[in-house]
């Protein structure tokens, strides 16, 4: 037995806007018969506003009940701030849902994007085009057995934070069946790291000098210097010029022959993985540089 | 919203403990707890109800020997243990048969012995779920060592034609030995190891109103196994661990209970199911029979409801206070619907909406005239929600006409 909330409870045992709209601006689609679920939704879109939204689904009762919820959420807001809704904002609107179900949210969020995919708002046609152009067109198919594309991963991945195959699994179905593609998708999750990863690196080049010195600071003051204090030692920053860290070694590592090895193995090393691999640590004596 | 009647017709997953069988465990839950292999006075009755416990298994499987009955935990312990055991005694012939459509507890332990080197086959079956027996029969060689053939499919309640598929096998290889995982045919319809010519067979009590937690392994005299479980000297050092004694008991009794019952269960049991059945095809016109023509147990029926989903239906009928089971992916947490839907080729429009409906001897008219009251109206909510109105129109033209 699925421990479902009472929300999604409500929502399957009384859907709201179930049907069609014959004359709709926007339909999109998600999943099909044989994948076991399938979502239909219609959007009537007026000035920029979906004023109405109803949806069909063949699926479980956490499938109608994100159908359900979305549309709700939809109906009223801007085309703009329907565009921003996840797969993760379905999901906690109902309170939640079952891991194994996650897959129905992002169903709903499928859904909704082949909806405004289609959909372009005459006023706002170039950022419609922008938004289209800026995604990627790559409709690689990842598993054929439920039809999961590339994109509809790197998404999940990318809404919900998913670090291992059955996590994609659960929200996204892929590899859910002959997992032959278990493969393909742990590439992409370390393929989706390594890109953020490479992100969280050029995020380092482009800090400004003063955010440059504050973050040595705070990494001199909150990891560097509790180290050297374990060993009856203590740092101190005298002074930043460019990629040049000015310190002063106190107590024990102060003179002590390894204070070179401390300086370079332990010291720079630390701030050039945090902050800048061009970082060179000059030790300075009380009596000045 | 749960209704405050329930109406139970799930009895393939577990069924009500009789009466007759709880009183009669009672006393070996309470004041005669000696283990029965100690040796003074005490321990006389226990000893005395295990005994006695197997001469009715015995009797119940028609063996010939009650030392041919071996106590298990359950099911799958006889599944694991006649499979297990037979191939352990043997390890000469590598090869192993048996159905597309069995239960995990069988068709798991011979994916684990694929991967320990053994060459294996599995029997398709055919759209009503019935055994392709030419296919089998072309299967057995000289190698063979083992076939596995569930007597009654969980899912469909199909009937595999046991005797005759004996036949087959000792015809091709008369070394070959021959298991039945006989869990949901136990109580349903007479079993008789000896007319079957099977070597193994296993049941589950609590599938036929004894609890969780007993079962029972039938194991022919000229057929040696291995244990699984290694220790003391109990169940002649085929099962070790101190007798299960007030469960074997009760399993002891739901055996002649099923005995008595049987009469009951293929008139009565089949008469109610079939009211189910007729009731619902007639009434929803999106319903469809998976298992056609198929011989089955009396108590089951699976119904294919096209263009709607069956966790949607156990949900609406749940709140209804009626308990189904489905074949749907989305009930089981896996992503695809059953495995024994797929081997019958249930159309794909049908297959993620089967609902299974076991009864058993507890199941009134009246329980089943409720049903067919609102399994229609549920059908219908359903299939209002569905994105394939066009199909379901054209479904209905062809059922009842425009």
């Amino acid at each position: 037995m699925w421990d479902y909330s009472e929300k999604v409870m409500d929502h399957y045992r009384n859907p709201r806007n179930v049907g069609k709209i014959d004359d709709a601006d926007a339909v999109g689609n998600a999943g099909s018969l044989t994948c076991g679920d399938q979502l239909k939704i219609y959007l009537k879109i007026k000035d920029g506003i979906v004023t109405d939204a109803k949806f069909q689904t063949f699926g479980c009762g956490s499938a109608v009940a994100s159908s359900s919820i979305l549309t709700e959420m939809i109906i009223g807001k801007s085309v703009d701030e329907v565009r921003k809704i996840t797969n993760k904002d379905i999901a906690d609107e109902l309170g939640g849902l079952p891991p194994e179900k996650m897959h129905c949210s992002v169903m709903g969020y499928e859904a909704l994007e082949d909806a405004l995919k289609g959909y372009v708002d005459k006023d706002d046609l170039n950022d419609a085009l922008d938004e289209i152009n800026g995604k990627p067109v790559d409709e690689k198919i990842v598993c054929t057995c439920f039809g999961v594309t590339e994109n509809l991963i790197w998404e999940a991945i990318k809404q919900n934070g998913l670090k291992t195959v059955e996590e994609v699994t659960n929200y996204t179905k892929a590899g859910g069946a002959c997992g032959k593609c278990k493969n393909a998708i742990q590439d992409i999750i370390d393929t989706y790291y390594n890109k953020e990863k490479k992100e969280n690196d050029e995020n380092k080049v482009v800090l400004s000098p003063a955010q440059k010195i504050l973050k040595i600071n705070s990494i001199v003051e909150n990891r560097i210097s509790p180290e050297l204090q374990k060993d009856g030692g203590d740092i101190t920053l005298v002074d930043i010029e460019g990629d040049k860290v000015y310190v002063r070694l106190r107590g024990r590592c102060s003179g002590c022959r390894n204070s070179t090895l401390t300086l370079k193995a332990f010291v720079e090393s630390s701030l050039r993985e945090a902050v800048d691999e061009n970082i060179e640590v000059v030790e300075v004596n009380y009596d000045g540089k | 919203m749960m209704a405050n009647n329930l109406i139970y017709l799930d009895n393939n997953a577990t069924s009500k403990v009789d009466e007759k069988v709880f009183e009669s465990m009672l006393p070996y839950l309470k004041e005669e707890y000696a283990n029965p292999s100690s040796m003074y006075d005490f321990a006389k009755k226990s000893s005395n109800a295990v005994k006695e416990a197997r001469v009715k298994v015995k009797e119940f499987f028609n063996a010939n020997n009650e030392k041919e009955i071996i106590f298990t935990s359950c099911g799958s312990e006889g599944d694991n243990m006649a499979i297990r055991g037979v191939l352990d005694m043997d390890k000469s012939k590598r090869h192993i048969i048996t159905t597309k459509v069995e239960h995990p507890a069988v068709l798991n332990v011979y994916k684990y012995l694929e991967k320990q080197g053994y060459k294996t086959d599995y029997i398709n079956v055919n759209s009503n779920g019935e055994l392709d027996l030419e296919q089998l029969a072309s299967a057995i060689n000289d190698d063979t060592a083992l076939v596995s053939v569930m007597y009654a499919n969980n899912e469909t309640g199909v009937i595999n034609p046991i005797q005759k598929i004996s036949e087959i096998i000792k015809s091709k290889n008369q070394h070959t030995k021959f298991f039945v995982d006989a869990v949901q045919a136990a109580g349903k319809i007479p079993i008789d190891v000896q007319a079957c010519g099977v070597d193994m067979l296993a049941v589950s009590g609590h599938k036929f109103h004894a609890p969780k937690g007993v079962g029972a392994l039938y194991v022919n005299s000229k057929t040696i196994l291995s244990p699984l479980i290694i220790g003391g000297h109990q169940e002649r050092g085929k099962r070790a661990g101190t007798e299960n004694v007030p469960y074997i008991v009760g399993l002891g009794t739901a055996c002649e209970r099923a005995s008595d019952n049987l009469q009951y269960e293929m008139t009565e049991v089949k008469r109610l199911r079939d009211k189910l059945e007729d009731g619902i095809l007639k009434s929803v016109f999106n319903a469809r029979l998976n298992t056609g023509v198929a011989n089955r147990v009396p108590n089951t029926t699976n119904i294919g409801f096209e263009y709607v989903e069956g966790e949607l239906i156990l949900l609406h009928l749940s709140d209804l206070g009626i308990c189904a089971s489905s074949g749907s992916a989305c009930t089981s947490g896996s992503l695809e619907p059953s495995h024994v839907l797929r081997a019958m080729n249930v159309p794909f429009t049908a297959i993620h909406g089967s609902i299974r409906f076991s009864l058993s001897k507890y199941t009134t008219d009246k329980d089943i005239d409720y049903v067919l009251s609102v399994v229609p109206n549920v059908i219908e909510k359903i299939r209002d929600l569905s994105p394939y109105q066009d199909e379901l129109a054209e479904l209905k033209r062809r059922k009842f006409g425009s």
